[in-house]
Formats: structure tokens, sequence, C-alpha cells
């Protein structure tokens, strides 16, 4: 377990005089569930887009999946997947074209495409959508296509922002069950979200507050610290109100 | 009333607060107007004319004389037959060839008349124009001139202006009216429908609908800070001409304005009118701007003389209300016309924007859908 | 008890989608109702007919007291509104947002601003700042206040606490809870089970139906078996081991633990047991009360026969 793919060591980016992320230092974990959460300006979005090599630090280490942020950033690019609830797949394509197209983008072959797009149809019980338009899903589903084409180049990580937002009890905990099944597989799920009971089922995670990890552990020590009994209450101790 | 007053505060707040858009609301009609205005006025200073005189007697000598010195024009050479022409034209210098036929002088004398060939350089279409007018100008001038005390009052010297390169082009260019007629209906109905679509986008559209008040309040409230404006527009433009261009309203000027109005009016009612149709501000921006703007320029004769297209276009810019606009306001500003000669344009504008009113007030949607 | 709002067999549909399907519910005067469903429920296309903006294609809709398709212009003035999105202008400051929507009900700031004080005083010191330029917990609050500037006997708030941190969230659920005393009727919709708690009652919402209608002790009361909590630290494996025992009738993954339910309905030592022959040895079962969510879900199992066993 204690293979870690993501690495901080005092992390500081700043734009002009306001310092987005503080001295941030933390581990990731292979095939961990890892749940990063903040209020809205906390310096969540900040530390992501560095994680993904979108966004240089200022200084402090960062590697990420055996890459360094400064200068191999198209590298850490190949080894990541990453998945927002506003938009991951295009709407006007097929499922089968959203997934032809991602597995160019990351460089698949022809004949390994057509491999896992044929999995991934059965997996997800597909076969009757394959042709179908996204924008046509209903939104569970649209979801789960949406994380099986993240995770369609088996990256070393996953980054997802707001999964399973405003989405239907069942398929949300199928939606999880398919995050345990990734996390199972040894790739690394990186969580960010700002709602609690999402977090409940992370492994660890940590709480952001003015650019500054305030809370780091397992959601269950973190609620005996707090005298907690849900990872809300932790945050709702923790964070100041943002007014 | 006082809700009324509020919603429209709100829209002056909207406009005043976006200063990038409010610049070039007025930004682009003062350049345009320089732009063209400067370029004009320094192009007819020194322009290069070359003189084919074929009969070389007094008479012509005395009339290039004149052209010459008038001070617009400076003679580039002196041409020997018609085979240099192409040559001289060629060389870029000279704007315009002044052709005497042969026995000028001695037909003007025996005959009254004789005539005189301008071939301008149509490629500068606006130089060509000026050229042209400015020499048409001296030789009538010139007539008089020698009418009066050497001979009987019948003489005449027809000049024939032709175009060397583009023989279409039609000698009133005026660019004034043509900038009015674009700019206000791109201002007037690409605003208005794009803050109407903004709301829509938003979700502002909502509270407004389940809010007291009335659809027509919120088109009046939506509409009546574009129409100040537009107007404010109006002036500037008319200002600056006459400033710098120099370009006075013959006609009445109460006139212009009315029928300015107007077409405001009918403009932020085709703004309603497009708001109702699309659902985006991409969409109200492209029906704006490619339906309207194109068209305008193309088609309404503000460059392309309607005369000289076919006749299916003629059709299909028989339904763009510029097309009206143009040929009021060239009437009333340079040809110095009344009602008498624009009221069938009138009431064509009057019909168009009572349509769209009615359109756009049956279209906006008390609900949503 | 007096009827903010009646609905009865409202229906409605888009194209061939089915938006709503004989949707029948009241609201008593001056209670927090929430209607709690998924994204693409319904939730929206009910509250925009009850504040007039879509009509149904079958039913009826007494608001107030008054009919909402044929009353629309007298409702309007007594519904504040809050869409899905917050719909302020953005580029007016927080001021002048309010002021506008004062003006436009024919109303002042100053006239009900005691009923929007608590709420507005939180904003206040950022009153020239842009809406656009706010936080969303900000934008939220402005909104709100916004939606209750004119004093409306009927408020309607579309999803209020999406994309709002948790701080923000809490706090708007206790100032909507201070509102009760000015007898403002609130209709809220949350796709979060857990705000569920925060209301008089609620409705379950799925796919253009009601599942259930209640207060939210009675909806949890109606789980109708015993509900248990497993806890293993690999999950995904305690998940597919229980779904392979036939006694495990349900088997739902819940924050850290599975929440399970059994065909017998009694728990005994064999499922431990089980567990410990699969190779779980540290599971930990215990019995739970069940929760909003937990019969949410078994209010769709029974709804659309749908089994997770594997």
């Amino acid at each position: 377990m204690n293979n870690t793919v993501i690495s901080v060591h005092n992390l500081v980016k700043k734009f002009g005089s306001f310092t987005a992320n503080d001295n941030l230092s933390f581990e990731v974990y292979a095939g961990e569930i890892f749940g990063f959460l903040g209020a809205n300006g906390a310096g969540k979005t900040t530390t992501i887009r560095i994680l993904s090599g979108l966004s240089i630090p200022t200084s402090g280490e960062v590697n990420v999946a055996g890459f360094d942020a400064y200068s191999q950033t198209e590298q850490i690019k190949k080894n990541i997947g990453y998945m927002c609830q506003k938009f991951s797949l295009y709407e006007d394509l097929t499922v089968k074209e959203n997934i032809i197209l991602y597995g160019g983008i990351y460089g698949m072959s022809k004949s390994l495409i057509r491999e896992r797009l044929i999995e991934l149809l059965a997996k997800l019980r597909f076969q009757e959508y394959e042709n179908r338009m996204i924008s046509d899903l209903p939104p569970g589903l649209r979801q789960k296509l949406a994380f099986s084409v993240a995770v369609l180049h088996e990256p070393k990580i996953v980054f997802l922002d707001e999964p399973t937002g405003g989405v239907d009890p069942i398929t949300r905990r199928q939606f999880w069950e398919s995050i345990y099944e990734t996390a199972s597989r040894g790739i690394t799920v990186f969580v960010t979200t700002h709602y609690m009971d999402e977090a409940e089922y992370c492994d660890r995670i940590s709480i952001m507050n003015d650019g500054k990890i305030v809370a780091l552990d397992t959601p269950e020590r973190l609620k005996k610290q707090y005298n907690a009994t849900s990872v809300e209450e932790v945050f709702i101790k923790i964070a100041r109100p943002d007014t | 009333m006082k809700r009324f007053l509020g919603f429209v505060k709100k829209e002056f707040l909207h406009i005043f607060r976006d200063y990038r858009t409010l610049f070039i609301l007025f930004g682009i009609p003062v350049a345009q107007i320089l732009i063209f205005g400067f370029a004009v006025s320094n192009d007819i200073r020194n322009a290069g004319v070359a003189i084919l005189d074929l009969s070389h007697d007094e008479i012509t000598l005395k009339l290039t004389d004149k052209i010459i010195s008038s001070g617009f024009f400076k003679k580039t050479e002196t041409l020997l037959n018609y085979k240099d022409i192409d040559r001289v034209f060629k060389k870029g210098k000279t704007k315009a060839v002044i052709i005497f036929e042969n026995d000028f002088g001695k037909k003007l004398i025996s005959e009254g008349k004789a005539s005189l060939s301008i071939i301008a350089d149509g490629s500068e279409p606006n130089t060509a124009t000026l050229v042209t007018n400015y020499t048409t100008a001296i030789v009538n001038d010139f007539t008089t001139e020698l009418a009066g005390p050497v001979l009987n009052n019948s003489i005449r010297i027809s000049p024939d202006v032709k175009m060397f390169y583009n023989p279409n082009l039609k000698s009133h260019f005026m660019f004034v009216p043509g900038v009015v007629t674009l700019i206000l209906i791109l201002i007037s109905a690409l605003m208005t429908s794009v803050t109407i679509t903004r709301e829509k986008e938003f979700g502002t559209m909502e509270v407004l609908l389940v809010s007291p008040l009335r659809p027509i309040q919120i088109i009046l409230g939506k509409v009546m800070p574009y129409f100040i404006l537009s107007f404010i527009n109006v002036l500037l433009i008319l200002a600056l001409s006459w400033l710098v261009f120099d370009l006075p309203v013959k006609g009445s000027l109460i006139l212009l304005l009315a029928e300015c109005m107007l077409y405001i009016l009918m403009s932020l009612s085709l703004g309603i009118l497009i708001s109702t149709v699309s659902g985006n501000m991409q969409q109200a921006i492209f029906i704006s701007l490619i339906g309207l703007m194109l068209p305008t320029v193309l088609l309404s004769g503000f460059i392309f003389p309607i005369e000289n297209m076919p006749k299916i276009y003629d059709y299909v810019s028989s339904i763009l209300p510029p097309r009206y606009f143009i040929v009021i306001i060239k009437n009333i500003m340079i040809k110095g016309t009344g009602l008498m000669y624009i009221w069938k344009e009138t009431l064509i504008l009057i019909i168009m924007t009572l349509v769209f009113i009615g359109l756009s007030v049956r279209k906006f949607k008390i609900r949503l859908e | 008890m007096l009827k903010a709002v009646e609905s009865s067999g409202i229906s409605k549909k888009f194209g061939p989608t089915i938006a709503l399907d004989n949707i029948s519910f009241s609201v008593n005067e001056s209670e927090i109702f929430g209607f709690i469903g998924p994204d693409g429920a319904g939730k929206t296309t009910l509250f925009r007919i009850i504040t007039t903006l879509l009509l149904p294609d079958e039913g009826e809709m007494s608001v107030l007291g008054m009919d909402s398709t044929t009353d629309y212009k007298e409702l309007r003035k007594n519904i504040g509104y809050m869409p899905g999105r917050f719909s302020l202008y953005q580029d007016l400051s927080v001021e002048e947002n309010l002021n506008f929507f004062a003006t436009v009900f024919g109303t002042t700031v100053e006239e009900n601003y005691e009923l929007i004080s608590d709420i507005y005083s939180h904003i206040e010191p950022f009153k020239k700042r842009l809406a656009g330029k706010l936080s969303g917990g900000m934008k939220q609050k402005l909104a709100l206040s916004c939606a209750l500037i004119h004093k409306p006997r009927l408020l309607i708030l579309d999803e209020p606490t999406t994309g709002v941190d948790a701080v923000s969230r809490s706090e708007f659920w206790d100032m909507l809870g201070k509102l009760r005393k000015y007898n403002i009727t609130i209709i809220v919709s949350t796709p979060y089970m857990d705000e569920a708690i925060r209301c008089d009652r609620v409705a379950l919402i799925q796919n253009g139906e009601i599942l259930s209608i209640d207060t939210p002790q009675n909806i949890k009361a109606g789980f109708s078996r015993k509900l248990f909590t497993v806890k293993s630290a690999e999950k995904y494996k305690l998940i597919k081991t229980l779904r392979k025992n036939p006694e495990i009738l349900t088997a739902y993954p819940f924050g850290d633990s599975i929440h399970v339910t059994l065909n017998n309905n009694t728990l005994d030592n064999s499922l431990y047991e089980y567990l410990v022959r699969e190779g779980i040895g540290d599971a930990v079962i215990m019995e739970a009360e069940a929760g909003i969510e937990d019969r949410f879900l078994e209010l769709m199992e029974k709804d659309n026969g749908i089994t997770n066993k594997a």
C-alpha cells in the first residue's frame, strides 16, 4: 500500500501577492481513494492544476506518478486521468465516438481502443447505447461512462471533481463501486468535492482552508478527533465561515 | 411607473458598467467618420492628372491651365496618343487623364459644343469620384466664364466621364449616410437582442417573469436606454461629419432626426424580435451580425449600387429596412429633398416597425418554454 | 389547516420525455417543505409550474388559494422565487441587485429590511462589490435576500445549496429556520438527502413521480427492514463477498461502511463467520438506524424492481 504516487513537500503557489497554496505537504499512495476537501476558494483548484501538470509551483517539491511537476508536466499528463461533473464527454458525439476520441488523445493503438471499447460496453451493460449520442443518455449513465473514459488509458492517478453531485442514490452507489473497483486495481483516485457525504467514502481525506491543509487522516479518525458524527460536522468545526 | 424607471435605471447600469462595449458603441462611428473623412480630404490635394490634348489650341491650353492651377491637381505628364493612357495609369501616380478631342476649340466656337473625356483610375473609387467631380466642376465653371464675354450663351463642353478599371462606380459615393444606416441598425438590434437573451441565459428572466413587471415594461425598459444611446450616436456622427468633413445637412434637420428616430425604433423592435427567436447570446449575436450587417453592407446600396445588381438581389434587398433608410437619409442630407420625395420609404419603415413590434409582443412569452 | 399549495394530478411532458407524471401533494401554510431527488427528477419543472412559469399538460395547481394558470398576475406578486442558478445580475453590485428587485416588486429595501437583515448582514460589508465577484455562499445569501425583499407569502427555492460549501449550506438552512416566525411558506428542492432533516415535511421525487411524502422522521421510520452496517478496510472485496451470500438482500456502500439488509431480517453469527471464512477477518457488523437515503433506495427498488444482487 505504501507505494507513493503523489508526493508534495512545502508546495507554495502564489499569484502576485496572493498565496493560493501555502506550504502544503502530503503524500498519496497507490490504489488509495484520497478526498481533497475545502471550502470555495480554499485553494483546491490551484493544487489540482499543479498536480495535473497544468500549472507550475512557485516553490516546493512536487512529484506526481514519478515525474517532476516543474520539468516533466507532459509525462504527468500522460499518466493521469481527469473527470469533472460539468464536462467530460462531448455531448454531440456518440458513446463509441467519445471512447475512440479519448483513446486517440492518449495515444492508444486502434486495436487496444477497440478491445477496451468492447470490454467497457460489456462491463457497463452499455451495448445498446454504443451509437447513441451522449446528450440522449440519462445523467447516471453519462457519469459512469465519463469515469470509464477517464481511466480508459489505465492512468496511475485519476482526478475526480465532484463526481456524484446530483445523481440518484442507486447510481451514486454504483458509481462508488466502480471507484472501489478501480482503486483495487491499483489506480489512485483523487477526489475533490465540497460535499462531505462524498468524503465519507474515501480512504483518507484532507481538509484545506485558506491555502493550508488543516486536517489529514481517515474519515473515522477525524470524526473521533473532532468528536463528530459526520465529516460534515468535522468540516464545519474546522472551516471558518466564508464571509 | 416606479417599477419601470427602476428597470430602466438597471439597464443603464449594465451599459455603463460594461465600458468596453460602450467604447465600441461610440468609438466605431467616430473612427469610421474620421478615417473616411481624412482619407478623402487628403487625397484631393495635388492629385496627379495627365493631359492628352489632341487639339492643342488656345482654349484647351487655357482650360488645362485652369485645372492645374486650381490646387487640386498636379500635372504628371503630357500624353501624345491614346496608347499612353494605359501606361500612365499603370505607373500609379496619375489618378485621371483628361482628353481634349481633335479641334476642340474650333468645334466649341463653330458648333457651340465640344467634348472632353475624363478617364479616372477606378481602382481607387473614392479618389476617382472626387477627381471627376472636381474636374467637371472646373470645366463647368470655365464654360460659364467663357460663354459670358466671348461668345453667345449656347456653348457647352460636355465632359464624358469614364472609369478606367472599375466602370460601374457610382458617382455619389457618400459614406456618412451609409455609416449612419449601418451603425444604427447594428447597435440597436444587436444590443437589444443581446441584452434580452443575456437575461435568459443567466436565469434572471425567470425572476423577472415571476415579478409583477409586465412584458411591455420589460420590453420598453430594455429598449429605452438604447434608443437614447443610438440617438446620441446620430448626433455625434452628424456633428463629426460636419466638423471634419464639411458635410452639411442640406435638407431639414428636424426631418432627418425624426427619420433617424423611426429607423432606430425599427431596429430596436427588430432586436427584440431576434431575441425572442434566439435561445442564447451567441445565437443573438450571430443572427444580428450575419443576418443584418452583411446584407446592410452588401445589398442595401451602401457600397454597391442596387441598379447594378442582378434582379434577384434587388428583390432580396427590398425586404431590408436599411435600403429604404439609405434612400431617405441620402435624399435629406445630400439632395436636400423634403418628405414629399421620401414618403414612400418612410411609410415602408413605419409598416416594418409596426410589424416587428407586433410580432415581438406576441412572441414575447409571459412564461418559459 | 390552510394550504399554501395544492396540486392534483399534475403531468408535464417535453416532447417524448415525461418530466412530471401525475403529481399530487399539498403544502401547509408556513411550513418548510422539501423536494428531495436527483437531477432530472422533475423538481425544476414542478417549481416552474408552481411559480406560473410553465403550464401543466394536465392536473390542477392551486397556489395561495389562486389558480396558477389563470391568476398568474396576482400570484406573481406574492411569490419569491430563487431559480437553480442564482439569478443575479453579475455586473451589478450587491446593493444594486437588491435595490433593483425591491423596485421591481414595488417596495424598498428599507421597508422590509427586518425580514432580510439576518441574511443580508452577512454580505452587507461587501455591498459595493459586483455580484459576479462574490463567493458561492455569498451569492446564495444575496439571491435569498432578493427573493425575500418584497415579503412574499410563498418562497420557492430551487436547489439553493448546490455548488455551495458545507459551512454556507449549514448557515443557509439555519436562516430558513429563522424565517418561520414571519409565516412564510418555504418550498425548497435539493438533491442532497442529508438536507431532508431540515424540512418539516419532504417529498421524495424520482423520474417525475413522488415516491413518498411525510415528515423526515416518518420517512426514516418507513424503512421496512432491519439495517446493518458492515465495515472492513477492504471495502471492494467486502461488497463483492457480501453480494455472493444468498442471505443478503441488499448491500450498498454508504460512506465508510456497507449498509446491508438480510432476507430473514435477523442477524446471527453466520454472517460474521461467512466473512471471516472468505478472508475478511476485520469485519465489524452493527445494527443501525436507517436514514432518508436508505429509505429512498428502498422505494426506488420497489418502484423499478431493481435488485442489486450480483
